[in-house]
């Protein structure tokens, strides 16, 4: 798994790890009972606070990624696959209004945009 | 997050320096930098803390044990809990590091002294050695061999990389890291030498002529401010107002701001970066916006 944190980016640290995170367990590099790193290691690693690590923790538990258990730590539980698969499909919307955004702001055409995805499709 | 430390409106005040109604409260689990120019009041703060000089008024509390007396110093029971470095080391020159060792020891019931030798081991310090005869690397790792040796939870330390080198400084930085792995712990640090907050410090408490003038989650703050570069030209009564600190060069200004939404709808060229913790100390302290 890698976790890049850019210093020109205006998402805040917090924000930065957690969609990373959140994008490891949707593409499945992250599995099911995986066991995260412990916060202090987490953020040793990453050069960052222990309370932002915590705080992206709290917030992954609450949305239902990952499960934390008193004196071993906090592991990768997705639980409801439905869910999941929901959650990769929004993920790919985001992407999608993200390539739209730019390419509006680049005055690039429907038409041209289409042929563009068609050709990358393809290759892929 | 039970509070490992909470200290609650402390006052001091000296002939020709105060310290004004400093509260704060450290959470277990962080490393806290205490940082602030010479004379802010940082040594003070620590000492005041341990009770080394009494406080006029306020209280401090370890472990959410019951608070003392104001300006009293921290109980026996409390004290064992306690890893104490502050500046000037108060080691007799003329001894040996086994003989101060054993004074040290001596005071603490839970002393292992299995720890110490790995310790000194890790340091390459020899027993039979004269304290005096010691480096001032060699020195802030001995009195920290000696403050870590009685499976101390919490911590504090009075400038311990000050005047050391890159490869020290990283030693001592490497075994406070080590220190928090285990929960429960804590540790309340005071330096000027911003580079080694921004590679360990999870909370930041900054003071200034005596006062406090914030307590602050690193990350949180480093959010808040970005660092601007761009083309002095660009520099307009619209766009100062935003900025703080400006330096300036033929070649560009660089700055500080607390909007980098509105300055970006303003400068769309201007690059805008993650700042150090020394930007905003240098921010706050010069008086910026």
């Amino acid at each position: 798994m890698k976790i890049l944190i850019s210093n020109t980016s205006d998402a805040p640290l917090y924000q930065q790890i957690k969609e990373q995170l959140t994008d490891a367990i949707l593409k499945g590099e992250l599995a099911e009972g995986d066991l995260l790193p412990s916060i202090r290691a987490f953020a040793n690693d990453l050069r960052v606070s222990v309370l932002t690590i915590r705080r992206v923790y709290d917030d992954l538990e609450k949305e239902g990624f990952v499960k934390s258990q008193v004196g071993i730590g906090t592991f990768v539980s997705t639980g409801n696959t439905e869910f999941l698969r929901e959650s990769r499909r929004r993920l790919v919307e985001q992407k999608l209004a993200d390539a739209i955004r730019a390419a509006k702001s680049l005055g690039i055409s429907w038409q041209e945009l289409q042929d563009m995805m068609k050709i990358l499709f393809e290759e892929e | 997050m039970e509070p490992i430390l909470e200290v609650c409106g402390l006052s001091k005040t000296y002939p020709g320096f105060s310290l004004k109604d400093i509260s704060f409260s450290l959470p277990e689990g962080c490393i806290t930098g205490l940082i602030g120019r010479n004379g802010a009041g940082k040594t003070t703060v620590l000492r005041a803390i341990l009770g080394l000089m009494p406080a006029d008024s306020g209280t401090v509390h370890f472990f959410n044990t019951e608070s003392p007396e104001t300006g009293a110093r921290p109980g026996r029971a409390v004290r064992e809990r306690l890893g104490i470095v502050l500046d000037g080391g108060g080691f007799y020159g003329d001894f040996s590091l086994e003989e101060m060792k054993n004074l040290t020891a001596a005071a603490y019931p839970s002393w292992d002294e299995d720890e110490y030798r790995r310790y000194l081991d890790r340091f390459s310090l020899r027993s039979r050695q004269k304290i005096r005869t010691l480096s001032k690397g060699m020195q802030m790792q001995y009195a920290l061999a000696l403050a870590l040796s009685h499976h101390a939870e919490f911590l504090i330390l009075d400038e311990p990389t000050s005047g050391l080198d890159p490869l020290i400084r990283a030693g001592i930085l490497e075994l406070l890291k080590e220190f928090m792995e285990n929960g429960g712990r804590g540790v309340l640090f005071s330096t000027h030498i911003t580079s080694d907050l921004d590679k360990i410090a999870d909370l930041l408490i900054l003071m200034d002529g005596g006062r406090l003038v914030f307590q602050e989650e690193k990350d949180l703050l480093l959010d808040r401010f970005r660092v601007v570069k761009g083309d002095p030209r660009d520099l307009n009564p619209a766009v100062e107002p935003l900025l703080g600190g400006i330096t300036q060069t033929a070649f560009g200004f660089t700055a500080v701001t607390k909007q980098p939404d509105r300055l970006r709808a303003l400068l769309p060229d201007c690059l805008l970066e993650r700042p150090s913790i020394e930007d905003i100390m240098l921010h706050y302290l010069k008086g910026g916006k």
